[in-house]
């Protein structure tokens, strides 16, 4: 709990510096501790608990630097009413913080591998982080590729930073979109199809996919047949988190908490899951 | 001579196929370019070829009114372009434009069809490999109408 002897429960209060719009529905917001807290120390992959007062509380991926752990920052959808609300938020307004939680990417499991980042829509957001890493300690990975997907050009989340990615050399990232609009020059067709074009060593190579379910369903498929390892797949798993320690059972899976054990999972330990309907 | 055998012969859709359907499919094969911009074919013309793409990129698209040219979908070097020709009355579906300067080996479609009804056994493997290729966008376009990334997908 951020250095602090605390209950987990209890939510750390943090001001808001700033709300960004990123697409119609997306917006980020990022949060300053208040006077004498420490800064907030996560990992990539990991998630809060934010609450706003007097609406609720909702489960939000960590969109931020873990580098620099002195801004605190989330990007999620307005789609329900805590969301919503949090759209709304100014500057200096205050927010309950609870976290991070959760277990994250396999950032330095993959040291000495290529790394292939397959994001769609929304789920580029928890992939943020890792990516702020992989470029931070880019001379400690193999290949690193981030293959993108997303609804429409205008859907495209962070577009300045995936244009500047894409503007480095030692990153490849391909972008493709599901529907074409008028000026689209790039990729139609959904992400799966990008993985053929995609320059990595199936051998080699530790994929990171964040996206809704059935997108990251397809992109496992896909991968293994390519010949990645379901033992060097790893996806983000959502579901309803409540208490974000593994207690009140809402977002439980199986015999596995989304919350606690995950949410991001290697593929082979969550795989029959997937496609299990009642649960 | 240099043909085209080696190059089809690497090319993933064909890789594997045996040295003499490779050397039947050559003699139907030939090399073309189109600028970004130019239409690879157009709806409703014939089906007289069908493309194995080197490099470059092609949209395929649908023309709709007031809204135009629309791309429902983009292919790429290692992509295979257009099954009209396998199946009466073979004519094209939609439109395929180069967005990109694109590089091609074009197969004669009139010349594969009398070769596959000629030797069932290259007929049928090249139907299992299109089968394939049909499949995946078959796939790929239900998973598209679902719409994943929407709010309540």
């Amino acid at each position: 709990m951020n250095g602090m002897v605390q209950s987990p429960m209890l939510p750390d209060l943090y001001k808001v510096q700033l709300v960004r719009r990123e697409t119609d529905d997306t917006f980020t917001l990022e949060l300053g501790p208040t006077a004498g807290r420490q800064p907030f120390r996560f990992s990539a992959g990991q998630f809060n608990m934010l609450y706003v007062h007097g609406i609720g509380e909702v489960p939000i991926s960590i969109s931020g630097d873990p580098g620099r752990p002195g801004m605190l920052v989330h990007t999620t959808r307005a789609v329900g009413a805590v969301t919503r609300a949090m759209r709304t938020l100014k500057k200096g307004d205050t927010l309950g913080v609870r976290g991070p939680f959760g277990i994250g990417w396999p950032v330095e499991e993959a040291v000495g591998h290529d790394v292939l980042v397959v994001a769609g829509g929304i789920g580029l957001a928890p992939l943020r982080p890792t990516i702020y890493q992989l470029i931070a300690n880019r001379d400690r990975y193999g290949k690193v590729v981030i293959l993108y997907g997303t609804r429409t050009p205008a859907d495209i989340l962070f577009r300045k930073e995936v244009e500047a990615w894409r503007a480095r050399l030692d990153i490849e990232v391909y972008v493709t979109v599901d529907r074409a609009t008028e000026g689209w020059h790039g990729n139609v067709g959904v992400v799966t199809r990008l993985i053929p074009k995609a320059p990595f060593d199936r051998t080699r190579t530790v994929a990171m996919i964040c996206g809704p379910e059935i997108m990251m369903r397809f992109t496992a498929l896909e991968l293994e047949k390519r010949g990645v390892g379901t033992d060097h797949i790893y996806l983000s798993m959502e579901r309803n988190m409540k208490c974000g320690i593994g207690l009140c059972g809402h977002c439980q899976c199986g015999s596995t908490f989304i919350c606690k054990d995950g949410p991001v999972f290697r593929y082979d330990a969550i795989q029959g899951l997937l496609s299990q309907r009642e649960i | 001579m240099h043909t085209l055998e080696p190059i089809l012969a690497e090319h993933p859709f064909l890789k594997g196929l045996k040295q003499e359907h490779l050397e039947l499919l050559t003699g139907c094969a030939s090399n073309i370019r189109f600028d970004a911009g130019a239409f690879v074919f157009r709806q409703g013309q014939e089906a007289n070829h069908f493309y194995i793409l080197r490099d470059g990129k092609v949209a395929v698209e649908l023309f709709a009114p007031q809204k135009g040219a629309v791309a429902i979908d983009t292919y790429g070097e290692g992509d295979v372009l257009g099954w009209s020709w396998l199946i009466p009355p073979y004519h094209w579906r939609f439109d395929a434009r180069a967005i990109e300067p694109t590089r091609a080996i074009a197969l004669d479609a009139k010349c594969m069809r009398t070769k596959c009804e000629n030797d069932h056994d290259l007929g049928y493997e090249l139907m299992k490999r299109f089968a394939k290729i049909i499949e995946q966008r078959l796939d790929a376009t239900r998973w598209q109408l679902l719409d994943v990334y929407g709010v309540r997908a």
